[in-house]
């Protein structure tokens, strides 16, 4: 690889560097620089609107399926340009798994949902295998013990914090590098959700994690890292504890203050 | 009075407006449930009609003599009967010996003509067919039930006045005598008529089989789901999952709407342009009908799948895209699967609406008088909408009530299909 401007290498899983992107004739994300360290969770916070989701679906490409979509600069991911002709989508996504707003299992068996991405990406030898690797990640995803009975049951029958948890399940099966949740919680109860965010905190051994949200109290509850994004533009990024405590920015502090949002 | 009207509190306004209001609201409900009821009247009419005029077809006079079997007038050697002469033998005059010996008063020629006329001119075959099985029944005298002339057949069931020097009737007094003599004799039944289930068309309405054409719109609808089952669903997909949303496709999708409500007859003389005259294929036979009718339902499943494919959740999409399935995966594993009810049930409207067809049908050629039974989708055939029309316009009585049958039998399968896609909706409905 020739010389990628990554500043902290050793301490970047994925890094971005002047990252724009254009819906059309309307620029979405404005020349975004964040570095995201390795096993830690980053939260990107900011009123709606502000482009978190779109630097979020920039760092799987899940960007290339909006038709008028266009992404310039450089994002890397371990070193990797991301937008490299060489790179195919499809091992990206294995490398790079993605938990959605609204739980989205498939209308298939709990068991069938975990092991699709396996699957399709022929990561098991055997039935065994496969078993395994299912099991495996349902314990990770703390799900493990309330359907280990009904695993032939369609997972769109659990319920909703169980969906979601069945989702992050389905991701980890890929074995990711990367987990990246798009406001996973906030189509849930706050019990389910507290499960959620207790399940993050100890993905995080494993993983690397960006999540998206809108609730500052989650942010400040699972993230290690918080990157404060305002009309397209990352306007403060620093560890959790310092954007919430000490914002260096006006706009942020306004922001967590709940003076606007 | 003016004073009075002007007096009106708001209150009383509100009242009155209100009694409007409920009195447009009845009178509404009123003019919904007389057009439902309109239609159901006309739908009534129309089957009570077809059930009357045909249900009759469904059974057949038999008239049963007893034959014999003679070798000699057969002109069979007794001896050693060849299985070509059994087949070639002469049974007709067997069976106007056998009738005028049921009547052995009857000596004039015109008399004796008119005797033998009672009986079916095919009733031969059945005969035939009997002796050919068992040859050992030759020089035997046997007691057979014979298919009887549509007249007769008409007169047993009522359909013309049995009553003797009827003006314009087609059974002559004699005749109508020897029916009911016959039918004194207990040799006259009405039994199940075989024949329409199992038999082509014929001039003969007694010998006239719906059969063919059950064989032929089978054979074209197996060519056009062939046809336009994968061909619609790739479009389908294509234009769903992979094409681009631009000006093109904008447009591709606007004729394909606009060729759904192309007339049926166009569609024929594009399959009798391009299928016949440049093409060369086989007039009349069920493999251009086929294709005509793929062309006919084309439109209707892309745009059923279209749509079937529309209500799966984008979340799916990205769920599957997330995980690293590539578009071709995500669609086999996840899209098609789950739109597959809608497509199927769009399918078989589709079809339903091809079995139906007639127009184009006559453009090919499909029309025309076949006695045979196709054995395969190049052989000349008819079907079932193109009998009904075919035995319409035939003049003799005996058809119109085998016209009825048609429509029913084809009403059977038009349901049958229909019930089938909403028990596939119901039983696949999901829902998000």
């Amino acid at each position: 690889m020739n010389a990628i401007p990554v500043t902290q290498p050793s301490l970047s899983k994925v890094s971005a560097r002047d990252v724009n992107v254009y819906y059309g004739q309307k620029h979405a994300l404005k020349h975004v620089d964040l570095d995201i360290r390795p096993n830690d969770v980053t939260a990107l916070i900011g009123p709606s609107g502000c482009g978190k989701s779109t630097f979020l679906r920039c760092i799987n490409r899940m960007n290339d399926l909006i038709d008028n979509a266009q992404v310039t600069g450089l994002l890397t991911l371990d070193g990797d340009d991301v937008y490299d002709r060489n790179i195919d989508v499809v091992q990206l996504r294995a490398r790079v798994g993605m938990v959605f707003q609204k739980p989205n299992p498939f209308p298939k068996s709990i068991y069938d949902n975990v092991a699709y991405g396996p699957r399709i990406h022929g990561m098991a030898r055997d039935q065994a295998e496969l078993d395994e690797i299912v099991m495996g990640s349902l314990e990770k995803a703390g799900l493990l013990a309330e359907v280990k009975d009904r695993l032939e049951e369609t997972g769109t029958g659990l319920s909703g914090g169980q969906q979601q948890r069945l989702c992050i399940a389905r991701a980890i099966a890929v074995a990711p590098e990367v987990i990246l949740m798009d406001e996973p919680c906030s189509a849930l109860d706050p019990i389910a959700t507290a499960k959620v965010e207790e399940l993050i905190d100890e993905l995080r051994e494993n993983f690397t994690i960006v999540i998206v949200t809108h609730s500052m109290q989650q942010a400040a509850r699972v993230s290690q890292r918080t990157a404060f994004f305002h009309l397209g533009e990352l306007v403060e990024v620093g560890d959790t504890e310092q954007i919430f405590t000490n914002p260096q920015h006006p706009l942020t502090q306004g922001y967590i203050t709940g003076r606007f949002g | 009075m003016v004073e009075n009207a002007i007096a009106v509190t708001p209150a009383q306004a509100a009242a009155s407006r209100l009694k409007q209001r409920y009195a447009a609201e009845t009178r509404f409900k009123f003019l919904g449930i007389s057009a439902i009821v309109l239609s159901l009247s006309f739908l009534a009419l129309l089957l009570v009609t077809i059930l009357s005029n045909g249900l009759t077809a469904f059974v057949q006079t038999s008239i049963r003599v007893d034959i014999t079997l003679d070798a000699e007038t057969l002109g069979i050697d007794p001896v050693k009967p060849s299985a070509d002469a059994l087949s070639s033998a002469n049974y007709g005059q067997v069976i106007k010996n056998a009738m005028y010996k049921a009547f052995p008063a009857v000596e004039s020629r015109p008399e004796l003509r008119q005797l033998a006329a009672m009986v079916s001119s095919g009733a031969d075959v059945g005969l035939r067919k009997m002796l050919v099985a068992n040859p050992s029944l030759l020089g035997t005298t046997q007691s057979v039930w014979l298919v009887a002339d549509d007249d007769v057949d008409m007169a047993m069931k009522g359909h013309i006045t049995r009553k003797a020097g009827a003006e314009g009737s087609r059974l002559t007094d004699a005749q109508l005598g020897w029916l009911d003599e016959l039918e004194a004799r207990g040799n006259v039944a009405k039994r199940f008529n075989t024949a329409l289930f199992t038999v082509g068309d014929s001039r003969e309405p007694e010998q006239a089989g719906l059969w063919g054409a059950v064989v032929g719109s089978f054979f074209s609808l197996s060519i056009t789901l062939l046809v336009c089952f994968p061909l619609g669903v790739a479009t389908a997909v294509y234009l769903e999952e992979y094409a681009p949303k631009n000006r093109w496709t904008d447009l591709i999708e606007v004729n394909i709407n606009n060729l759904a409500a192309v007339p049926s007859v166009v569609f024929g003389l594009l399959g009798l342009a391009i299928f016949l005259n440049f093409f060369g294929f086989p007039r009349s036979a069920p493999l251009v009908g086929g294709l005509v009718l793929a062309l006919i339902s084309l439109p209707t499943i892309i745009i059923a799948a279209r749509a079937a494919m529309k209500a799966v959740p984008p979340s799916i999409r990205e769920a599957a895209l997330g995980l690293g399935a590539s578009k071709l995966q995500m669609v086999t594993d996840h899209v098609l699967p789950l739109s597959m009810p809608g497509i199927l049930t769009g399918t078989i409207l589709g079809m339903a609406h091809a079995l139906g067809e007639t127009a184009p049908l006559l453009m090919i050629g499909m029309v025309a008088f076949i006695v045979d039974i196709p054995a395969s989708p190049l052989d000349p055939a008819a079907v079932l909408p193109v009998q009904v029309y075919l035995w319409a316009d035939s003049p003799e009585r005996a058809f119109v009530e085998r016209t009825s049958a048609a429509i029913m039998v084809l009403l059977f399968f038009l349901a049958t299909m229909n019930l089938a896609a909403i028990f596939l909706r119901k039983k696949f409905e999901r829902r998000w």
